[in-house]
């Protein structure tokens, strides 16, 4: 029977608050468009540009018309000329923007691994305790060094001596402290943290500059950041696309020729230009800095950018029962009389049992008599001449001794053989009901008293696990989004089948060992699955390595977090369905954006097709729609609106596209409505107002 | 029965036909490109060549195999052109030009049959039969062959074997495309197609001039002309020719009959993959392209508002009074959409928009309904894309028939794309810029733009039709249209077979709530959109200054 396991309620600080939030977060600064400029035009080096194929054949266009404009100046080729280079610019800010959000954080994260001093143990033996100081960059992996209390961490490493209060707001931003501690899950710190309390030795298990602290940094800079498979495969694309709009518009001139109305290289860059999906190149690589920044700032650390993108895929989550799907502990729910006894006499004893039971149990005892029967909690001191035994895991029992009544709450057979110890017969009073309450996978605990030397049996109180607000309908989101939940748990299956149904999960495994776990993993994976998991111990490690998404809780061992390709410093379980939803968002807003800029194009042949012929074959005026003022400003506007669109973007490229769980049906109508079907009307409209604004210009035709 | 009723009465026809052949002859090609059992006749073929039928390829070899095939199937019919003079049935036919008999043997080798040349004072019977019909059967075999490789790319899982280049290839032949033009060819002369080995008929015009007709198994060519999607007539004037085509029933025949495999292949997708559903969207897609280019066609030619055509009564230049405007611009969308090039009007004689609209057509990449094989190829690897963007907007990597979209079937996707629009902006471009190629335009301006862009655009796309009156015959046009021929060929080829490797050696992925669908209206509407602004957006700019300056 499982009861009572002493243990401090896991920290869930985001819990509520993140399901309410989801995914979203990250509005644009306007005042970082100006700060980010000095970065936007670095970037404008040939060098950096030549990884960005589409904005580097811009950029290149834009070279040639300024040559060009130089030898056949005009208002509207210098003012195309300017219309180009900033449309490059754009494009650089939007990364400059995108990167400028991470360099903040970083700034703080650099403060935290100031150059410390660390206490080197010199002989293996911690006990003896003799220490060379040296400077932290020195350590190597295995030194082990003390740490006191208001010491900063040298490194990483595992606690392997001690325990102490840590104070970790220097990386997870969290103020309240932390336990850590040898042996157990709990046993990683992190370096740059600080000891509030006591005296740990910790094993160093980072080599110098690979700590967590300067893998933080170079990820929310993007200095590490590798093209993720996604985006690879989009680069890809786009730049087949731009070979064809290249040879499109270089075999134009030949036709052009031929049809007596040879065009000017000003013009046809701007054609160019205005076909090559310059909107998603532009913003290809802000999504992606955006999006490990999204994940930054729900405090999760992702090793890989394909990380990430795997969430977004994932099949299967596996989610630990305890703290995920319920509350970390079990909670009273009823109290259950033995016969002849009245409810509210049990109640009462249960509630003055449990005064002096700090556990999480004990006080949903208290909370549950208060609310349900009316008795006010009375604290330690209102009653007179009372002994309170408090629960320790020997005994498994607390109570009170007052007026000669003892009264004793706790582990059904710990209580029962208390009672028969003092002559009572518990079994027949409440061996049913204890029995019942376990079969439905509830905890039942007893209650009893001993008055002048006759022990009585009370009754029984019902614990039961209790699941999280809004669960139920996350998962059946889940479901919607074509992801199947499963319920990982230590509970008997009957315990685990009752919880499931209320939880609302796919499935579950019952009494799941650390190799069961692989095992169903592995069989996951087999079926073409991707599985992503959380886990904290040791013992997870290995699943951690196997999922395709592995989360590992900051508050877990250094060898969960090795074997994870993720880490949430909030170490809350429920991240892991934010984490696929922002793994989603990712995909959905180059799917989107890359949409959008194709869907463009249409609107911008109507300006510039008849704008370059029209000249030469009055038929073609036909295609001029949009009735623009002048061949000039018909191109000049088109020009505009694809450099400005690119500004116009960039929140939403920061921001990522509104994501609401759905299927993938309403969610490609939604957003090939919003921007396919936006993405060719727009421009029409843009363009067309552009052209009202610029026919007024003095010197433009 | 007026014209409208007629027109309509005919694609009316053609529609319920196709609908009623889609099913048995698509789930027959299914059987016979999956069935563990040869024929006899195969056995024999396999003992011959040394082809051991059980034998998987690697799509490395699968693809060598086909290019070594095309490259000895060119070198061969090269050399039977070269050596006419010495051959039988030669007719008196002389040994043809280097330049033209390397652009005749690409053609056919390629599933082209863009003829440079006049097929009845060029070719003897031994060239026409021994290599150019050979070829019409060995192209467009090769074809389906790519194309069920393909698929087998997707129903396999972790597995590097496509099947048998050559089995697949000798059954096609055997059990598809000899059975078929047999009854086709039947049928062809029943309604009145020549069949014979005459040497040439000595006739006194009404004039008084002496005129040579030349005979030939026409019938039993134009039937595997049509099924092949090849487009290679025994005459010059091809289907307009009234020993190849001499009435509307048989035009009506002949246009079912280009059309029939392509389309029958969606059904064989379907059922390989093992999801009908899928097959009956991309038949959709094909159907939607090719009936709105038929009513486009059709309009801009019967509501012509040229002064000359609205004198005349109808457009009818260049179109064969026994057809009329409807069942020309009905066919003419079925030969250009197929990659078949056959005509039966001449295309340079259709309004600026029409004829703009017939190299729209072709300029989709052949998948309205497309070639035998290629059509179903060609739209698969559209499919592919749309479904990347697509995929990436429902938020996960995208996935298509149980197998991701990664970076590398991107890349193959992105190359195939690419492929076309570059040959054939470039060796347009190319004409265009000098004075040589430019001479063989017979009308100035926006027209003559459009005579050389339809060639390569033709031979690129492996459809054959010409748009007439470009005099190809030269030594510019013989060698470029050849490499375009060869080019646009192989080299898509190649990609697909890349992809069919690189698909079949994924594992096949469940289909959740979260898998994008891909047979629903939203996905073909989807497909619909993606070919058209593709194709749109590439040509755009050179068909304004050619068929739009024209018609506009």
């Amino acid at each position: 029977m499982t009861t009572m396991i002493q243990e401090p309620a896991v920290p869930e600080p985001m819990s509520s608050a993140a399901a309410a939030k989801r995914v979203g977060a990250g509005l644009l600064d306007p005042k970082m468009l100006l700060t980010s400029l000095p970065d936007a035009a670095r970037k404008l080096d040939p060098r950096v540009m030549a990884r960005n194929p589409v904005m580097f054949v811009v950029e290149i266009g834009a070279v040639f018309s300024t040559v060009t404009a130089f030898s056949s100046s005009s208002t509207f080729s210098w003012s195309v000329v300017v219309w180009l280079w900033l449309t490059v610019l754009f494009a650089n800010l939007a990364e400059a923007v995108a990167e400028g959000r991470g360099k903040a954080q970083a700034a703080t994260l650099r403060k935290a691994k100031t150059e410390t001093t660390a206490h080197r143990l010199i002989a293996t033996d911690t006990l003896s305790g003799e220490t060379e100081e040296i400077m932290a960059s020195q350590l190597t992996l295995g030194d082990r060094v003390i740490v006191v209390a208001g010491q900063v961490i040298p490194g990483d490493g595992d606690v392997i001596e001690g325990v102490a209060s840590v104070d970790e707001s220097a990386i997870t931003g969290e103020s309240a402290p932390v336990i850590r501690e040898s042996g157990g899950d709990r046993s990683s710190v992190t370096g740059g943290t600080r000891v509030l309390s006591d005296r740990i030795v910790v094993q160093i298990t980072a080599k110098p500059g690979e700590s967590f602290i300067d893998r933080m940094i170079a990820l929310v800079e993007g200095a590490s950041r590798q093209k993720t498979p996604n985006e690879i495969a989009l680069n890809i694309l786009l730049a087949s696309l731009t070979i064809v709009f290249v040879a499109a518009t270089a075999t134009l001139q030949p036709f052009a020729v031929f049809s007596g109305d040879e065009q000017s290289i000003v013009v046809l860059v701007a054609l160019l230009v205005c076909l090559i999906p310059t909107t998603i190149g532009a913003l290809l690589s802000a999504i992606g800095i955006a999006g490990m920044d999204r994940l930054v700032q729900h405090n999760v650390l992702a090793m890989s950018g394909r990380a990430v993108e795997a969430a977004g895929d994932v099949n299967t989550l596996l989610l630990d029962k305890t703290g995920t799907i319920t509350l970390g502990n079990r909670q009273a729910s009823a109290f259950v009389p033995a016969p002849g006894v009245e409810i509210d006499r049990l109640a009462d004893a249960a509630q003055l049992s449990s005064l002096a039971d700090e556990t999480p149990e004990g006080r949903s005892i208290v909370v549950l008599a208060k609310s349900a029967y009316g008795l006010r909690e009375r604290g330690e001191g209102e009653i007179a001449r009372a002994r309170f035994v408090p629960f320790t895991a020997q005994t498994r029992m607390s109570g009170i001794d007052v007026d000669g009544r003892q009264i004793r709450k706790g582990a059904a057979a710990a209580v029962m053989a208390w009672v028969r110890e003092n002559g009572g017969h518990p079994t027949e009073d409440v061996g049913a009901a204890v029995d019942a309450i376990s079969a439905s996978g509830g905890t039942p605990l007893v209650v009893a008293e001993v008055v002048e030397g006759v022990a009585h049996t009370l009754g029984v109180v019902h614990l039961k696990d209790v699941v999280k607000d809004g669960i139920r309908e996350r998962f059946a989101e889940m479901r919607r989004m074509g992801i199947r939940t499963v319920m990982i748990t230590g509970d008997n299956p009957l315990t685990a089948k009752a919880i499931a149904e209320e939880a609302g999960v796919d499935d579950f495994l019952a009494e799941a060992t650390p190799e069961d776990k692989i095992a169903l993993i592995k069989k996951e994976q087999e079926g073409g699955r991707l599985v992503a998991m959380t886990g904290d111990g040791t013992n997870d490690a290995p699943a951690l390595a196997q999922a395709d998404v592995g989360v590992a809780m900051n508050s877990g061992t250094s060898a969960a977090k090795e074997a994870g390709n993720m880490v949430d410093l909030d170490s809350n379980p429920t991240k892991l369905i934010e984490i696929v939803e922002i793994g989603k968002q990712l995909l959905i807003t180059r799917g989107a954006l890359t949409t959008f800029s194709i869907a463009n194009d249409v609107a911008k042949y109507f300006a510039i097709i008849p704008a370059m012929f029209a000249g030469v074959y009055p038929g073609l005026d036909k295609l001029n729609i949009m009735k623009l003022h002048s061949p000039e400003s018909a191109i000049l506007s088109a020009v505009i609106f694809n450099a400005l669109i690119i500004i116009g973007l960039i929140p939403l490229a920061l921001r990522g596209v509104r994501y609401t769980p759905s299927s993938a049906g309403s969610m490609l109508r939604r957003n090939l409505l919003i921007y396919g079907v936006g993405g060719i009307v727009s421009p029409f409209i843009g363009i067309k107002l552009l052209d009202l604004v610029i026919s007024q210009i003095p010197g433009i035709r | 029965m007026s014209d409208t009723t007629a027109g309509l009465l005919q694609a009316g026809a053609l529609i319920a036909a196709l609908a009623l052949c889609w099913r048995p002859l698509g789930d027959y090609m299914a059987r016979v490109v999956t069935s563990e059992k040869d024929l006899r006749v195969e056995r024999g073929i396999y003992r011959v060549i040394g082809v051991d039928s059980k034998s998987d390829q690697r799509w490395s070899v699968y693809a060598a195999s086909v290019v070594a095939f095309a490259f000895v199937g060119v070198v061969v019919l090269y050399v039977i052109q070269r050596v006419q003079a010495h051959l039988p049935l030669s007719l008196g036919f002389k040994g043809v030009d280097p330049a033209l008999a390397f652009n005749t043997a690409a053609s056919f080798v390629t599933n082209t049959n863009w003829q440079a040349y006049s097929g009845e004072s060029t070719m003897g019977h031994v060239a026409q039969m021994a290599g150019l019909a050979v070829q019409n059967f060995i192209s467009a075999a090769v074809g389906i062959a790519v194309a069920v490789a393909l698929i087998r790319g997707f129903v396999r899982s972790r597995s590097d074997r496509l099947g048998n280049f050559w089995v697949d290839t000798i059954r096609i032949i055997i059990r598809v495309l000899l059975p078929l033009s047999v009854l086709a060819a039947i049928a062809l002369i029943l309604m009145g197609a020549i069949q014979n080995f005459s040497t040439g008929t000595d006739v006194t015009t009404l004039l008084g001039h002496h005129q040579t007709i030349t005979g030939g198994p026409v019938a039993s060519q134009e039937a595997i002309k049509e099924l092949g999607t090849n487009g290679g007539g025994f005459y010059n004037a091809n289907s307009a020719h009234p020993f190849e085509n001499p009435t509307a029933l048989s035009n009506w025949f002949e246009n079912f009959l280009l059309l029939l495999i392509p389309v029958a292949l969606t059904r064989t997708f379907g059922t390989m993959v093992g999801d009908r559903r899928q097959g009956i969207a991309l038949v959709s897609v094909m159907a939607a392209l090719w009936g709105t280019l038929v009513v486009a066609v059709t309009t801009f030619e019967v509501h012509h508002h040229g002064t000359a055509l609205q004198a005349a009564g109808a457009a009818m230049e260049g179109k064969e009074t026994r057809f009329g405007e409807w069942a020309s611009a009905l066919f003419a969308v079925s030969t250009t959409g197929t990659s078949t090039g056959a005509v039966n009007s001449f295309h340079s004689s259709f309004t600026g928009l029409g004829g703009g609209a017939l190299i729209l057509n072709m300029g989709l990449g052949e998948i309205s309904p497309g070639g035998v094989g290629s059509g179903i190829y060609g739209i698969l690897v559209l499919a592919i894309m749309t479904v990347f963007v697509a995929g990436l907007m429902v938020g996960r990597t995208p996935e298509y028939l149980h197998k991701k979209i990664t970076g590398r079937e991107i890349k193959l996707v992105s190359l195939y794309i690419l492929t076309m629009p570059v040959i054939v902006l470039v060796g347009t471009g190319i004409a265009m810029s000098f004075a040589t190629p430019r001479a063989s335009m017979l009308n100035a301006g926006p027209h003559g733009l459009s005579e050389v862009l339809y060639s390569f655009m033709s031979a690129t796309n492996n459809n054959g039709s010409a748009f007439a009156g470009l005099s190809a015959n030269t030594p510019f046009y013989n060698v470029a249209l050849g490499i375009a021929m060869l080019l646009g060929r192989i080299l898509p080829m190649l990609f697909v077979l890349g992809l069919a490797g690189s698909l079949g050696q994924q594992q096949k992925i469940p289909k959740t709530p979260g898998t994008l669908p891909t047979h629903g209206p939203l996905f073909i509407g989807m497909l619909i959109g993606v070919a058209v602004i593709v194709a749109g957006l590439t040509f755009f700019p050179v068909l304004a200054l050619g068929p739009l300056a024209e018609g506009l």
